[in-house]
């Protein structure tokens, strides 16, 4: 058998074991491209150039030559199209003997694959199962990147689903449903992040007056419908960061983070107040109310205490409406001594 | 059953028959929701139940709907992505006919608690196969029909002829009679690797 059968049955036998391969001869020039890596080289047929000017060896950094190329025999290369879009591979080289008994004499025989780079590859080569041996892996592993990606997203879409319907339980679960207004339940989590950040704050506890006799004259209907534009007239009258919580029947607590100025306190309560006090409309019928505020400010602790700033904000409430109706004070510590010398107040607001 | 068999049916009532067709079904069942999730798990009972009521409201024997929805599986543009999963089985229709048997296991590759029949082929000439299907977890909904609706569609999608004919179940597996007439009797439909990127 001449030289030149052995070796056009050795490269139909590459063919199909391994597509993506190039024979080298002694000078390194391409005598055999499989055909996968002949589509790869694109319209210049590789056959007859050198290999290395089609192919850059990145790993392991050796020399040029033929020589050098046959020291890497065995070891992982790490190497890259030389043409866009610059493809990276991962191959695998034999020495081929002198004595010729198979493929070129001194030649090499490389063997290659894409590695983690076939997603891109099988796209900028157009490149079909065919392109692979039949025991490649590449196409099982596209398969699976296409599974996973479609059971991602059903996965993520699930979340995102969940994370919605989470929310709004929250929400509903921290608002009080007549007035859109936050509910006692939200107010610990309101106070334990301000605490958390250390942020100063005020706490204004607000009072209807004259409430109960808008439901005792004009009915519940009528007492639902103050209730409401009141919580508008405060959302209006408050900035979006502030919290407003309707803590009981006509009872609310106000929390406004980052104020720590006493006349600025004094003047947003006034303006409250004077919001309030415009009568509300119902049918033919206006509802006159009005309201008394207790405010207590973070700043004024040298240790934030809660349960503290929340009694003196009700102090201060109580100092209000002992004022007259339509009042706001804010807590200040001759007031606590002034209370204890009158003794506790009482702890149940609606007793009074 | 597992979140993505029932969506499959909803899927297939919504995008055949409409919103108000499968809001109907799930209004008269009262199962308390209206949609199902691809990735949770349901009880058996409830496929079974949907199955039903979307026959009867289809008036249309059942081994029928189970067709179509085989069918639906592979040619409605909407689940454009299982076509392509199930055509990494193979470059031609006798090349996907032997990938079956890896389909239940190539479907928990991606899914892991997704368990789908075990399947069977077996070649009796070059153009005459037999497939076993084997009963489906709780084992009251016949997955042959399933298979028959989409293995059509697949040799459709292959551009193949093909003859499929239910020949009935014995014990619990259900075998299905696959004659390929001709392997390239149409162009069929193409085939990108690299689709999902572009």
């Amino acid at each position: 058998m001449s030289e030149g059968h052995v070796n056009t049955a050795l490269y139909a036998l590459l063919d199909t074991l391994c597509p993506m391969h190039a024979v080298l001869n002694a000078t390194g020039h391409v005598v055999h491209a499989g055909p996968t890596f002949e589509k790869l080289c694109g319209d210049t047929a590789p056959e007859g150039r050198r290999f290395l000017e089609l192919v850059e060896l990145k790993r392991p950094k050796l020399g040029a030559g033929m020589k050098d190329l046959r020291r890497a025999a065995g070891a992982k290369l790490h190497l890259e199209l030389r043409a866009a879009p610059r493809t990276a591979l991962k191959g695998v080289l034999v020495a081929l003997p002198d004595s010729g008994a198979i493929g070129p004499k001194n030649g090499v025989i490389v063997n290659l694959s894409f590695g983690i780079s076939v997603m891109d590859a099988v796209r900028d080569f157009s490149l079909t199962s065919a392109d692979f041996a039949a025991t490649d892996l590449a196409i099982e592993m596209l398969y699976l990147i296409e599974a996973k990606s479609a059971a991602m997203e059903a996965s993520r879409k699930l979340n995102l689903r969940l994370q919605g319907a989470k929310i709004a339980a929250e929400e509903q679960a921290y608002t009080d449903t007549l007035t859109g207004l936050k509910n006692r339940r939200a107010m610990q989590p309101v106070l334990d992040r301000l605490m958390e950040t250390e942020r100063d704050f005020v706490l204004m506890n607000l009072d209807l007056d004259y409430f109960k006799s808008v439901n005792d004259t004009l009915g519940h209907a009528a007492g639902d419908h103050v209730l409401q534009q009141v919580a508008r007239r405060m959302v209006s009258e408050t900035r979006s960061g502030d919290t407003i919580i309707r803590t009981g029947g006509d009872e609310f607590v106000l929390i406004f983070a980052g104020l720590t100025d006493r006349d600025r306190v004094a003047e947003i309560a006034g303006r409250l107040i004077a919001r309030l006090e415009r009568p509300i409309p119902f049918g033919d019928e206006e509802c006159r109310i009005s309201a008394s505020i207790g405010a207590s400010l973070s700043c004024d602790y040298a240790q934030v205490d809660l349960d503290q700033m929340m009694q003196d904000a009700d102090c201060a409430l109580y100092v209000a409406k002992d004022q007259g109706r339509g009042r706001h004070v804010t807590f200040d510590k001759m007031m606590r001594l002034a209370r204890d010398m009158k003794g506790p107040i009482p702890q149940n607001r609606d007793a009074r | 059953m597992h979140g993505l068999v029932n969506r499959a049916v909803e899927r297939f009532t919504r995008d055949t028959y409409g919103r108000e067709m499968w809001l109907g079904i799930m209004q008269r069942l009262d199962l308390g929701f209206a949609e199902f999730e691809a990735m949770l798990s349901y009880d058996d009972e409830i496929t079974h139940e949907v199955l039903g009521e979307l026959a009867v409201s289809l008036n249309k024997p059942m081994t029928e709907v189970l067709e179509d929805i085989g069918t639906y599986l592979v040619s409605h543009g909407n689940l454009e992505a299982l076509r392509r999963l199930l055509r990494f089985g193979g470059t031609d229709f006798v090349e996907f006919l032997h990938s079956l048997d890896d389909l239940p296991g190539r479907a928990q590759l991606a899914v892991p608690d997704l368990s789908l029949p075990t399947l069977e082929l077996e070649d009796h000439a070059r153009d005459y196969y037999s497939l076993t299907v084997g009963p489906m977890a709780g084992g009251r909904i016949a997955f042959g029909a399933v298979m028959i609706g989409l293995l059509r569609a697949m040799a459709d999608d292959y551009g193949a002829l093909v003859f499929l004919d239910h020949k009935g179940k014995r014990g619990k597996v259900e075998i299905i009679e696959v004659r390929l007439l001709d392997v390239a009797f149409a162009s069929g439909r193409a085939f990108d690797l690299g689709a999902a990127l572009r």
